[in-house]
């Protein structure tokens, strides 16, 4: 483990049963490591274990296999004390910020949660300290007294970063939290976090599909697909730097207004999770898959410093 | 808009008729203008004079007053169980719902247990191991009834508790207890406080119901069912004994199902 390294997920498993009886393996394998005040962004397609990994790393479901440490200390499947202890340090803002609030509790119930569970402050303080919060991400400190459903999204949004960020955890998990809220107001949520991150120097782990945005907020760059890393990246220019045939695929997807009508040739077949594939898993979907993806798991490795690829390719 | 607010109005309205139905029948007792168990041999069955505004029954007791205390009786029970059962229901209900697995399948299958019996027909057996009596009829109307509370309390529970807004309280250091009273239960509150509302006219009738068929309330003390009961046999020669208690169960059961039907369309509009 390195110096400072303050979380670290080690081989982690995640699998789910169905109802059928089989065995749906959500997570393999999975190695991710955070650094102090880094930024690492998680991307891939639905259904590839993004918001499981998040769900993980806050144990709001356990690990099958594999170990969380967190600041060097073993903290897979915590129960209790040890696990409310765990929360003051590691948050998450989830994806749909209208869905994060109960619709009965008004804005400053909402707001004060924490600093009363964790025993904090007393609860006129914590008021307090909410309003100054919610002034700090430019909201009206009236906002206290209105309920969820009289806010927009973005809003919402906003109170959702000021609470977490009221709470100086070390390490902040954003579930793709821009992506339910308005191209325009994506924008300001994103300078937001940012802004606070530099001021705060909190970790942060981003999930997204948003590979621009992903390029411009990351320190390292996961790639995932079906539930395993395939491509790490610690470059500013992924478009250059990307090797491994999925990421160049999810680049060609991007759509914009200039390239709408652009031919775009993603991977047709569709994603196909339920068969266990003794190759890689990404071959069948591959447009440079050749006899050896089909017999052989490639493993990751280390390409040069900006890249580690798991592919037979390299 | 509009629409609302003219609901709004009418709803307040029927409220307070109610709560004027539950304070005259707590206070009755002052308006009541004879003793409710005070027999008068020499004015048997008589018919609705200044004296008796009801007439007497068939031991010369005032109707007018029965029925007065008849209604402390049958209100305060409807709401006591009905409050016990509420309790219990949603208790249980929580309970159910949040632990999945056996604990949850062992409530739900002794709740199918209870419901597979014709409801007045397992009180009616209850009472009759028990024996009759107000508390017995309690206790039997308890046993079947908190089963409705509890399968709805467990669905609400159910659907409330995959929401992201439960894990934003997990995250934010809520204990299981709290989670429950202050994310789980403001959510799911109202639908159950409308099947409350929608339940007091219907409990009251079968409670009167129970005290007709001897096994409730028991006499000499006045409830609305046990005087129908008793007026049973003078039907032809003097109706007003059944009359005027009948009245008294229809007006107000009529007026809660009115409150119960208004509860619902004002807290739980999804249900239109």
């Amino acid at each position: 483990m390195g110096e400072n390294v303050i979380f670290e997920l080690q081989d982690v498993h995640k699998y789910f049963k169905n109802n059928d009886g089989s065995i749906l393996k959500a997570i393999k394998n999975v190695n991710i490591s955070l650094r102090q005040g880094e930024c690492i962004v998680i991307v891939g397609e639905s259904g590839c274990g993004k918001s499981t990994i998040a769900r993980l790393i806050l144990q709001l479901i356990d690990i099958t296999k594999g170990k969380m440490f967190y600041k060097g200390r073993n903290v897979t499947n915590l129960r209790g004390k040890e696990l409310k202890e765990y929360y003051r340090n590691v948050q998450m803002i989830f994806q749909d910020p209208l869905s994060t609030f109960s619709p009965r509790m008004k804005i400053g119930g909402y707001m004060i949660e924490p600093y009363l569970n964790f025993k904090l402050m007393d609860k006129r303080s914590a008021y307090k300290y909410a309003e100054e919060l919610l002034e700090m991400v430019g909201l009206n400190k009236e906002f206290i007294d209105r309920y969820p459903n009289e806010l927009s999204g973005g809003q919402l949004q906003r109170v959702v970063i000021a609470r977490t960020i009221g709470l100086e955890p070390d390490i902040i998990i954003c579930d793709e939290c821009t992506s339910a809220l308005d191209v325009s107001i994506q924008k300001q949520i994103i300078n937001l976090l940012l802004e606070l991150q530099s001021k705060t120097n909190f970790c942060n782990i981003f999930i997204t599909h948003d590979l621009a945005l992903a390029e411009r907020i990351s320190d390292k760059i996961y790639v995932m697909y079906l539930g395993e890393v395939v491509e790490i990246l610690s470059s500013k220019n992924i478009s250059r730097d990307a090797r491994h045939p999925y990421t160049k695929a999810l680049l060609n997807g991007v759509l914009s207004v200039k390239n709408f009508n652009k031919d775009i040739r993603v991977i047709d077949t569709p994603i196909n999770n339920s068969v266990n594939i003794q190759g890689c898993s990404f071959a069948p979907r591959c447009p440079s898959a050749y006899k050896n993806c089909f017999a052989e798991k490639p493993v990751l490795e280390r390409l040069n410093t900006s890249c580690s690829i798991a592919c037979n390719l390299y | 808009m509009i629409k609302k607010k003219h609901k709004r109005i009418s709803f307040v309205i029927v409220l307070s008729i109610a709560i004027l139905t539950i304070l005259f029948a707590i206070i009755a007792p002052l308006f009541a203008p004879n003793d409710p168990l005070a027999t008068d041999f020499l004015s048997i069955l008589q018919e609705p004079s200044d004296e008796y505004p009801l007439g007497t029954d068939q031991v010369g007791r005032c109707i007018y007053s029965r029925i007065l205390h008849g209604g402390k009786v049958s209100l305060g029970m409807t709401f006591l169980l009905l409050i016990l059962i509420f309790i219990l229901g949603v208790i249980i209900g929580i309970a159910a719902g949040m632990a999945d697995g056996i604990i949850d399948t062992i409530i739900m299958r002794i709740s199918d247990i209870v419901l597979s019996f014709p409801g007045i027909v397992f009180a009616i057996a209850i009472v009759g191991i028990l024996g009759p009596g107000m508390l017995n009829t309690i206790v039997a109307l308890s046993v079947i009834w908190w089963t409705k509370y509890a399968r709805l309390t467990r669905i609400l529970v159910i659907e409330v508790k995959n929401r992201e807004y439960i894990n934003a309280g997990i995250i934010a250091g809520a204990g299981k207890f709290k989670l429950i009273t202050h994310y789980i239960i403001p959510n799911i509150i109202s639908p159950l406080v409308v099947q409350l509302a929608l339940d007091i006219g219907g409990m009251l009738l079968t409670l009167s119901g129970l005290s007709f068929l001897g096994l409730g309330v028991q006499p000499p003390t006045p409830e609305w069912g046990n005087m129908l009961s008793e007026g049973r046999a003078y039907l032809q020669t003097a109706p007003w004994l059944l009359i005027y208690p009948g009245l008294a169960i229809f007006i107000v059961v009529a007026i809660f199902n009115i409150l119960g039907d208004m509860a619902r369309d004002i807290l739980d509009p999804k249900h239109l």
